[in-house]
């Protein structure tokens, strides 16, 4: 009967899936063993373990510098992916990404007003540009609520655009303020992004809301589904379309935030691993959710990996995760568009 | 005559305090078990009725029961495991397969945080089968037809368990053949037992389908009652300002324009 045969099909599915995660999760813990022993001490390529239970400078350059910007890069793929994904599901959209809210403009404008105006301590850095990523999402949101035009998912948007083009140029107004050798290149390397200077106490000051942010949104997996489809549809399912979306959307901004806060502005990972996760794993949030923060975690690391390696100086990791984004977004839409109909 | 299952007492709506009211003094109940279809021209409120049953929008005045219990005071859960809703049209972004997409449908059945288990699987699968496509669960929702589509929605609405099902304009955008196929389902829905509320501005559905109908002309109720007592040729004229009349072709009543 073709019950039995549709539900041997779903289950097949299903498991294929799971199995795919489970091996992007493997995968990814072999990869943050080797990155660790990657580097350029003492001559570039992988460290012997027998050497970090010798050296002690390999030791420290190991447990304190590169252990936790190894982790934070886990982190920010997982975050900014799976934001990401949870934005373009939420906004029925596969171009948005998860800093359009008025968020990376907003810390953008945080971390240079801190770098100008007050000094350039990191920690002030870091909580100016936290401060302003949530103020802009805040200001997003009430300019959302105040505009006549649209639904509701269509002011966000436009509110977020118009909150992003107040911030950057804000940013334009504070570089021509700064003095051109101290204070202007600081603003322009943390535009770049990157994660050289990351220490364990900004790790340590990230952790408690990443890991927040990104554990509600995995509990709330199988409902994101939901709350893409139309306010009344999801209301006719039970669902509670506006406060649920406002949840979510702020379980997604918190992680995003944070990272974004140390790490400046990392682009193009929460624009294209998205895409990359449903092509995997379907749209089904239950899949692509952990598929994108898998995916995510492997992205963001190799790309620090080849930052941090390839030259004798640091690549800032915004401008490689954006080259190899956008070549990977043109494979994924350009040479491929035909699959995009099928399954 | 059964028990209603869900009444409308004087119930007025405006969408906008500055507007007209859309619905004006609207009374009419809705027996159980059979279907009813809301039938008039365009934008006289049709569609904004059947979001009042649903609740998404609010009643101005006037007030809508569910049996013994006023329509606000049953909680979101309860709502949802009461009545389901097949929208004109959805737009479906990403690609979902048929069986996840019909499996949102247990919403309503499922604590907050939980996912659906084999048993919801069961029943999604099921809904597929009293649709007729149940070959169609694992492909993906964007490659199918509109009609098959349209079966999706009211699988899924079934995967709800529903008593009350809401159809907005089911046929509207459905050729021949597939009118035909809908028009069947729901004659299958009824003899299951639920009971079915529906738009249609299409005569011919109306008269393939409806057990009662609610005439509705610029915002009020302009006849209600049985299909044979209130869907005449002297009503349709009336609603319609054009010459039109229902004959009798083979036994079967017929619309036809003079």
């Amino acid at each position: 009967m073709g019950d039995t045969r549709a539900l041997a099909a779903v289950q097949a599915s299903s498991l294929h899936r799971q199995r795919m995660l489970w091996a992007l999760g493997v995968g990814l813990l072999a990869l943050l063993w080797i990155s660790l022993l990657l580097g350029r001490y003492p001559s570039p390529g992988l460290l012997s373990p027998e050497r970090l239970s010798s050296d002690e400078l390999a030791e420290r350059l190991v447990f304190q510098l590169r252990l936790p910007r190894l982790l934070t890069a886990l982190l920010l793929g997982m975050s900014l992916s799976a934001a990401g994904l949870v934005f373009q599901l939420l906004f029925g959209n596969p171009l948005v990404e998860p800093g359009f809210l008025g968020v990376s403009q907003g810390a953008a404008f945080g971390a240079a007003l801190a770098i100008v105006f007050f000094s350039s301590s990191a920690l002030i850095v870091q909580a100016n540009a936290a401060v302003f990523a949530l103020a802009g999402l805040g200001f997003s949101y009430l300019l959302a609520r105040r505009l006549r035009y649209g639904g509701w998912i269509l002011r966000l948007i436009l509110a977020g655009i118009a909150v992003s083009a107040l911030f950057s140029a804000g940013v334009g107004l504070l570089k021509i303020l700064a003095d051109p050798l101290s204070q202007l290149p600081e603003i322009t390397f943390w535009l770049l992004g990157g994660l050289a200077s990351l220490t364990w106490p900004k790790f340590l000051s990230i952790l408690p809301f990443s890991l927040l942010g990104l554990a509600l949104l995995l509990l709330y997996r199988w409902r994101l589904n939901l709350l893409a489809l139309n306010d009344e549809i999801a209301f006719s399912l039970g669902a509670a379309p506006h406060r649920e979306r406002a949840l979510v959307i702020v379980a997604a901004v918190l992680p995003t935030a944070a990272l974004t806060s140390v790490a400046g502005m990392v682009g193009w990972v929460g624009l294209i691993i998205p895409h990359l996760a449903r092509r995997l794993f379907g749209a089904e949030a239950r899949f692509s959710l952990p598929g994108a923060m898998l995916i995510g975690g492997w992205f963001v690391i190799l790309c620090d990996n080849l930052a941090r390696t390839l030259l004798n100086g640091e690549i800032p990791l915004g401008i490689l995760t954006s080259l190899i984004g956008a070549v990977a977004f043109l494979v994924l839409f350009g040479f491929q568009g035909k699959q995009w109909q099928q399954r | 005559m059964n028990k209603p299952l869900l009444r409308f007492e004087q119930v007025s709506f405006r969408y906008d305090a500055r507007a007209q009211a859309v619905l004006k003094e609207v009374t009419f109940s809705l027996p159980a078990h059979q279907v009813t279809v809301l039938f008039g021209p365009n934008g006289c409120g049709k569609t904004t009725l059947l979001y009042l049953t649903l609740g998404w929008l609010k009643a101005e005045q006037g007030s809508i029961w569910v049996e013994d219990r006023p329509l606000a005071s049953l909680t979101r859960r309860e709502r949802g495991r009461l009545m389901a809703l097949v929208p004109q049209t959805e737009y479906v972004p990403f690609e979902y397969s048929v069986l996840e997409y019909i499996l949102l449908g247990r919403a309503p059945h499922l604590p907050s945080l939980a996912e659906p288990g084999p048993e919801d699987v069961r029943i999604a699968l099921e809904a597929l089968e009293r649709v007729g496509i149940a070959h169609l669960a694992d492909h993906s929702i964007r490659t199918l037809s509109g009609g098959e589509r349209q079966l999706v929605l009211i699988a899924r609405a079934l995967t709800q368990q529903p008593r009350l099902l809401l159809l907005d304009e089911p046929t509207a955008h459905l050729d021949l053949q597939n009118t035909y196929r809908l028009v069947e389902v729901v004659r299958e829905l009824k003899r299951q037992g639920i009971t079915v509320l529906m738009t249609s501005h299409d005569p011919q559905v109306v008269l393939a389908l409806a057990d009662q109908v609610v005439i509705l002309r610029q915002g009020s109720v302009f006849r209600h009652g049985a299909l044979d007592e209130v869907f005449t040729s002297e009503v349709l004229r009336e609603v319609y300002s054009i010459p039109l009349q229902i004959t009798l072709v083979e036994g079967k009543k017929t619309l036809q324009w003079l």
